[in-house]
């Protein structure tokens, strides 16, 4: 069972290359976060950089600003594990949530427009205890803050 | 055609808390069937809210978000009675609006 799921993270590897490259060649930074569009070049990425680069920033900058609520230190069923982030950072323009040990790390991205608070809060699926990162833009600059969360059983490949 | 959306909406002071529980399977396509064919990923990747014609939330979503996704956000504003609007649009194309009335 365990050597089939290597294979899966593998192929999806493939997968993921081909997106970069794509992404590269006709996905501006910036365009990429559009009202209605989706921005599959950042949901395929595998480390918090190559999300950020994705995403149309670079190294974000660690914060204490950003804080996790409602998050759980120790999550049972990885299935369904609440998460929320709130920025304390003025002029918040999106907030992202990433887990480290996904096979894609991107869960997902909010953009707040002004007037609606930096805070939102969801459920999301982890494979295995893992880093959770909440990555705010804020002014144009990038931020993050992570946490550890312990996953008692999986959530993925079930 | 997805079941609708749960949305409750209340305003406390001059922010409005809104609550929202869709119905979909959000398939990650990583999973495989007993014949061990991989599913296809079939998730949520875009999710707009709007209130009185002005876009209050937009997310764009992966297919780690968990089956029949929950969501909650604040905004200011709003008032008793009031609409709110939340529509969504999956990667196969397939889209759901409904709306709550504040309260």
């Amino acid at each position: 069972m365990n050597a089939q799921r290597r294979d899966v993270l593998k192929s999806g590897g493939g997968v993921t290359m081909l997106a970069l490259l794509a992404a590269a060649g006709w996905l501006k930074p910036g365009q990429a976060l559009a009202a209605d569009g989706w921005n599959a070049a950042a949901f395929a990425t595998k480390s918090l950089d190559d999300t950020v680069r994705a995403l149309g920033g670079s190294a974000p900058a660690p914060s204490t600003d950003i804080s996790f609520v409602q998050t759980p230190d120790i999550a049972e069923n990885g299935a369904v594990v609440p998460v929320g982030v709130t920025s304390a950072i003025p002029k918040t323009e999106s907030i992202a949530i990433l887990v480290e040990k996904n096979p894609n790390m991107l869960v997902g991205v909010f953009d707040i427009p002004p007037g609606t608070a930096p805070s939102i809060t969801t459920r999301m699926k982890m494979g295995q205890s893992s880093k959770v990162y909440a990555l705010v833009k804020a002014d144009g600059k990038y931020y993050v803050a992570s946490k550890e969360v312990k996953v008692t059983l999986g959530g993925c490949g079930g | 055609m997805a079941d609708p959306m749960r949305i409750r909406a209340n305003v406390v002071g001059d922010t409005t808390e809104v609550k929202v529980l869709m119905s979909h399977e959000m398939e990650t396509g990583q999973r495989k069937d007993s014949a061990g064919k991989v599913i296809p990923a079939w998730h949520i990747q875009n999710v707009t809210a709007t209130y009185n014609g002005k876009t209050v939330l937009t997310a764009q979503w992966g297919p780690a978000v968990s089956k029949n996704p929950f969501l909650s956000f604040k905004f200011k504003g709003g008032a008793k009675g009031d609409k709110v609007q939340i529509s969504w649009v999956d990667n196969r194309g397939e889209k759901r609006t409904d709306e709550a009335t504040i309260a």
